[in-house]
This record gives structure tokens, C-alpha cells and sequence, in this order.
């Protein structure tokens, strides 16, 4: 069973002032079958944990460790995390033009998989995995995430999880910038990918509302760069009603 | 009114604009078909200060031919293919050489090549030129006209191999209707020069789509030139270009809107690696009073693979009316998005795939404009050889 596993981490940006602290000992352990949410105020360091979890080269890990079933995650490249079994929905998915959508799935499918998919069961998985995404045939033909609207690059994403069936997904703000239809789409698109009851999910989110259709395990309040409290899925419901006020201050509790 | 547009070379993704007006108008520059009106140039000159002067192997200083180029012409029956003296009434009329390179080329040549396309004839097949150096060390000069007549329609390649010096004017005369499609490709060996002056005449409601495509050579400077005879014609000037280690690359394209209701589009797209990799791109469009109606746009951008390259692009806009349908520019040079390679590597794909396919993405819009898919194909395998090279 796949555990992902995160102990006093520590992460850094350059900045023009030099080397700026975002995360300050993030102690993290997610379990195959487990949801976990991380909640917090925006500027806490959700993104960046998940950055970092991914390898972005801007951030720099100053001390701590990342394992995924025992293996140094943070020894691992980019690509090498990604064939290891990690998987980011990104809040901004990149464009990258003159690189068609089906193209680009099957190089990172036979990446992942070791080998290129049959070209006949391919497609056909890829057909309908898009159907039940709602995902109109004409987008595998387009450039990646070009043009796409901010809905159509979130399935965009939940596309590449049911495809690439990573060990572990981080989903980043994957509810931001949807309406009501969109979110109920992507999050039955990642309950699937959970029923296997072989994957664990951490899901990033600064609002409640993704956690009605997708349900945690765990919650994990986020604040100054560390997890501060932690519980159940009841502990969402107390965020709900009262915000993050009492762990950053009015301040940073932004909306 | 003349209105003019250059921004600064660019070495970053960032696009800004001064407004510098160009030294003399497009519309005065001198022109001959005799390389004695010219003066040599010393490299200082604008349109010479980008080019290495020491490389141009004397062309630019009446270097006398020493060999001559083979050109093998591959044409279906409907297409005609001579070879007429220099004396041929004919020749000349599709533009006239506009420095002293070109002007020496039209000088010195003693036999040119003509292909016709007959009027209303429609090329079953493309026409394949083949025009091979004249071998190390030595100099030669030649001279290409082709003519598409009214309502004719045909694909001509332009394939350029081997070593040595070379110098041409290459005419494209399209009448009326006319439907031209070329690609000329620069595919030379590592010793090669070869300097070339493309004059295009396009007539009423004629549409020529041209391709430059530079793969090799040490130094390659190509200069299309497109300028409308009658109303309605239509240009397309696409270059994709990839130098590597010490090669220079030139291309400086013009289009010359004299007329009412023409169409330009030029997109010119180059990739750099290695120490020295040096190109070039200006593109100047000048709008003339008379040119009412004009819709033009022309785009380049570079792609830095490694560090020691160097990419120049300069757009020179210069409208005289203010009577036009649109016109713009855009010019960027940048090195890898790290996000794209990012986004790509956390799909599990690995590094040098993942810029592998940046760079044919990046190409992907020309490769596309490229209607022979044997010419398609082999650019795509010359791409993918280069990208290999350097382990990119």
C-alpha cells in the first residue's frame, strides 16, 4: 500500500531579498485509501507544499524529507516523482503550443506505464474517460491547455489522473474557477479515481465546497507555512462556520 | 503621413517598442541590376552591419566565379524547364537586385534556368529543383526564374546542397491568378555560403506562398522580397530556421504594398544552439500611399536552446496611409519555458523528450503550412536530428 510520507519540511524561494521561508516543518503522512484535505488562507503555503511535493525547480527544500514508500522522493527529478506513482492537478495548467492534447497523453501514458498503451485499447480508454468528463472528442486534437477555458483545464486534469492512475494525487485549488456542474464533474471524476481504495488523495482547498462532493478523511487546518491543528471531516464544518481567523489572524484570513 | 515602428533587439520574452525612424524609407532604397552601381559595402551599412563580412568569401567585393552550380530540374510534363542565356528578354522582370551581392549575382551569371507553368495548367506534381554547390573553395553565381501564368497552379522546391560559395537571384513571376507555392530549402554543408536574392511579382488576385527553410551552411543569407503588380494579391513569407555552433543565418524578408487590397503574412520561426549560433531576422513591410486596403502581419520569434547564441529581430512597419485594413507585428526571443517543461515532466515525461516536444510544437504551425509531405517529413527528421545532435 502506497504511503506518502512528508517530516519537518522546510522550503524556500528566492526572492530579490534573497531565500524567503515559505514552509516551516510540514509533518504529513498520507495513506493509499485516504483523503486528506489541507485548508488554509491564501499565502499559507498550501500551493507551495504541493510544489515542492512535485519538485518545481523555484522551490528549494532547505531541511526535511519526503518519502513515498520509503524511496527518497526528493533525490527523484520532476519526471522520475511522476513514474514513482505522484500526481499534481495544478491550479494554472501550463500551455504548451503546437503540442496536440492526445499526443501529449499518450508520451506521459507510456511514460508512466513503462511502455506505450495499445493503440486500440487506447484510444478507446482515453474516449471514454473524456465522455465521463464531459469532455467534448475535438479537445484531444487541440494544443494542450490552449485556448482551453479555466473548466476545461481542470478536466483537463482529472483526465491525466484517471489515465496516468498515480499512487498519490495532490489536487491543487482544483475547484477554483468552477461553477456548479463543472465541480460536480471533476469531483466525481476523482471519487472514481478513489474508489479503487488504491490511492490516497490530498486535496488543496481554500473552500468547503469541494469537500461536499469529495469526502475527507482527514482535515488539516494550514497556516504559516505548517499544518496547525488536525482532525475529521467534522473539523471542515467548524472551518466553515467560523474561517480561518482563529489560526492566522484577521489578517491574512482573506476570503 | 509615415508612421514607423522598431523595437530594440530583443534578447528576452519581454516585447517593447521605441519608436526609431529608419534611416531612409524603404521606398528610396536604390536598386541596379548592375553590381557596378553599387558600392562595396564595409559592413557598417544597415543592411550589412548584422552580416560577417569576412565570410562572404569576396562575393560582396566581385569575387570572379571559379565553378558553377548543377541545378537538376525534376518537373512534370506541364511544366516547362529551360536554360536561356543571360540575353533572354524575359529575365529580370520579377524584381531587381537591391545590393551589391545580389547585383553581382545578376552580373555574373552566363546561364539562367526558366520554369513555366503554362497558363490554366495545373502542376500535377511538385517541382523538385536541385541545385548542388559548386565544392569547396570555390565561387559560383546562378540565376532561376520561375513563372506561373494566369490561372496556373504549382509547387516548386528550391533544394540546396552541398559546399562551396554561391550567389543567385531566384524570380518568381506570378500573373493574374496565378497560384505559386515554394519552398527553398537551405540544407548546405558545414563550409558552404550562399547568399540569395528571391524577388517575387505578384499579379491581380495571384497568391504565393513562400517557405524559406535554413538547416545548413556557415553562412546563410536569404532575402525575399514580395511586391504586388495589381490588386487583390495575396503573400504568404513563412522561414523556419535552426543554426547551430558558429553558423550565421539571415533572413530578411520585404514586402511592398504598392497597390490596393493585398494581403501580406510573414511568420518566421528560429531555434539556436551551440557557441556563436548566430541569426538574423528583418522584416520590413512598407504601405505605400496608394495601398488602400492593406491587411499585413509578420511575426518572428527565436528559441534559445543553449547559452552562446544569438538571436536579432528587428520588424520594420512603414505606413504611408492611413486607409488600411490592419497591420502589425510581433517579435520575441526566449529561451525554454520552464513552466512548459515543468507541466510536462510532472506527466512523467522525461526532460529531453519533454523539450523535444516544446521544440516541435514550437515549429509545428509552420511545419503544418508546408503542403508536400515529403518535404514535411524530411524537415521534421532534420528537426528531430538536430534536436539529437545536442542531446536536447
Amino acid at each position: 500500500m502506497a504511503t506518502l510520507e512528508i517530516k519537518d519540511l522546510h522550503v524556500s524561494v528566492a526572492t530579490d531579498d534573497g531565500a524567503k521561508e515559505i514552509l516551516s516543518g510540514v509533518d504529513l503522512t498520507v495513506r493509499a485509501g485516504e483523503t486528506h484535505a489541507i485548508m488554509g488562507p491564501n499565502g499559507s503555503g498550501k500551493s507551495t507544499l504541493s510544489y515542492a511535493v512535485a519538485g518545481h525547480p523555484k522551490y528549494e527544500v532547505t531541511s526535511g524529507s519526503i518519502t513515498l514508500d520509503g524511496e527518497d522522493v526528493l533525490a527523484m527529478s520532476v519526471d522520475e516523482r511522476a513514474r514513482a506513482g505522484l500526481f499534481l492537478a495544478m491550479q494554472y495548467p501550463v500551455e504548451v503550443p503546437g503540442v496536440s492534447t492526445s499526443n501529449f497523453l499518450r508520451t506521459a501514458a507510456t511514460a508512466v506505464r513503462g511502455e506505450a498503451p495499445k493503440l486500440r485499447t487506447w484510444v478507446k480508454e482515453v474516449k471514454e474517460s473524456m465522455k465521463e468528463l464531459d469532455m467534448d472528442p475535438a479537445f484531444a486534437e487541440r494544443s494542450v491547455n490552449e485556448g482551453f477555458s479555466g473548466g476545461e483545464k481542470k478536466r483537463h486534469e482529472i483526465l491525466q489522473l484517471a489515465l496516468l492512475n498515480p499512487k498519490i494525487a495532490i489536487l491543487d485549488e482544483t475547484d477554483s474557477g468552477l461553477d456548479v456542474d463543472a465541480l460536480r464533474v471533476v469531483s466525481d471524476g476523482v471519487n472514481r479515481f478513489k474508489a479503487s481504495g488504491e490511492a490516497g488523495v490530498l486535496l488543496i482547498t481554500h473552500y468547503t465546497r469541494i469537500l461536499r462532493h469529495i469526502k475527507p478523511d482527514f482535515v488539516h487546518v494550514f497556516a504559516g507555512g505548517r499544518i496547525v491543528e488536525s482532525g475529521g471531516p467534522e473539523l471542515a464544518d467548524v472551518l466553515e462556520a467560523e474561517g480561518y481567523v482563529k489560526y492566522a489572524g484577521a489578517e491574512a484570513a482573506g476570503v | 503621413m509615415t508612421a514607423s515602428a522598431q523595437p530594440a533587439v530583443q534578447r528576452d520574452k519581454s516585447h517593447s517598442h521605441g519608436a526609431v525612424v529608419p534611416e531612409s524609407s524603404r521606398a528610396e532604397w536604390f536598386t541596379s541590376y548592375d553590381v557596378g552601381a553599387f558600392e562595396v559595402p564595409s559592413g557598417r551599412e544597415e543592411i550589412w552591419r548584422f552580416t560577417p563580412m569576412k565570410r562572404l568569401a569576396g562575393l560582396h567585393t566581385g569575387a570572379a566565379a571559379t565553378g558553377s552550380v548543377s541545378v537538376v530540374v525534376d518537373a512534370p510534363a506541364e511544366v516547362t524547364a529551360e536554360s536561356v542565356p543571360r540575353t533572354d528578354p524575359r529575365l529580370g522582370a520579377g524584381g531587381v537586385p537591391a545590393d551589391r551581392v545580389a547585383a553581382q549575382a545578376y552580373s555574373s551569371f552566363t546561364e539562367a534556368t526558366v520554369l513555366t507553368v503554362a497558363a490554366e495548367v495545373r502542376s500535377p506534381a511538385p517541382v523538385l529543383v536541385t541545385v548542388t554547390g559548386p565544392g569547396a573553395g570555390k565561387v559560383a553565381y546562378g540565376h532561376l526564374q520561375i513563372r506561373a501564368e494566369l490561372y496556373s497552379e504549382a509547387v516548386v522546391v528550391l533544394d540546396h546542397r552541398g559546399s562551396g560559395v554561391y550567389a543567385d537571384n531566384v524570380e518568381f513571376v506570378l500573373a493574374d491568378g496565378a497560384k505559386l507555392t515554394v519552398v527553398s530549402i537551405q540544407d548546405w554543408a558545414d563550409d558552404a555560403v550562399h547568399v540569395s536574392a528571391q524577388h517575387a511579382r505578384i499579379g491581380r488576385d495571384a497568391l504565393l506562398r513562400h517557405t524559406v527553410v535554413t538547416l545548413g551552411g556557415d553562412l546563410v543569407r536569404v532575402s525575399p522580397t514580395a511586391a504586388f503588380a495589381d490588386r487583390g494579391g495575396e503573400v504568404e513569407l513563412n522561414g523556419l530556421y535552426f543554426a547551430d555552433a558558429g553558423q550565421h543565418f539571415e533572413h530578411r524578408t520585404f514586402v511592398d504594398h504598392a497597390v490596393p487590397n493585398c494581403t501580406s503574412n510573414v511568420v518566421y520561426k528560429g531555434a539556436l544552439q551551440g557557441e556563436g549560433a548566430h541569426t538574423v531576422w528583418i522584416g520590413d513591410v512598407l504601405i505605400r500611399a496608394a495601398a488602400e486596403g492593406t491587411q499585413t502581419y509578420e511575426l518572428n520569434r527565436n528559441l534559445l536552446l543553449t547559452d552562446g547564441s544569438r538571436a536579432d529581430s528587428v520588424p520594420n512597419l512603414e505606413i504611408e496611409t492611413g486607409e488600411i485594413a490592419g497591420a502589425g507585428h510581433a517579435s520575441a526571443t526566449g529561451r525554454f519555458d520552464d513552466e512548459q517543461l515543468f507541466y510536462l515532466q510532472a506527466r512523467g515525461i522525461p526532460e529531453d523528450q519533454a523539450r523535444r516536444l516544446v521544440v516541435r510544437g514550437f515549429f509545428h504551425e509552420l511545419l503544418m503550412k508546408i503542403q508536400v509531405p515529403e518535404v514535411r517529413e524530411r524537415l521534421e527528421a532534420a528537426i528531430e536530428a538536430e534536436l539529437e545532435a545536442v542531446g536536447v
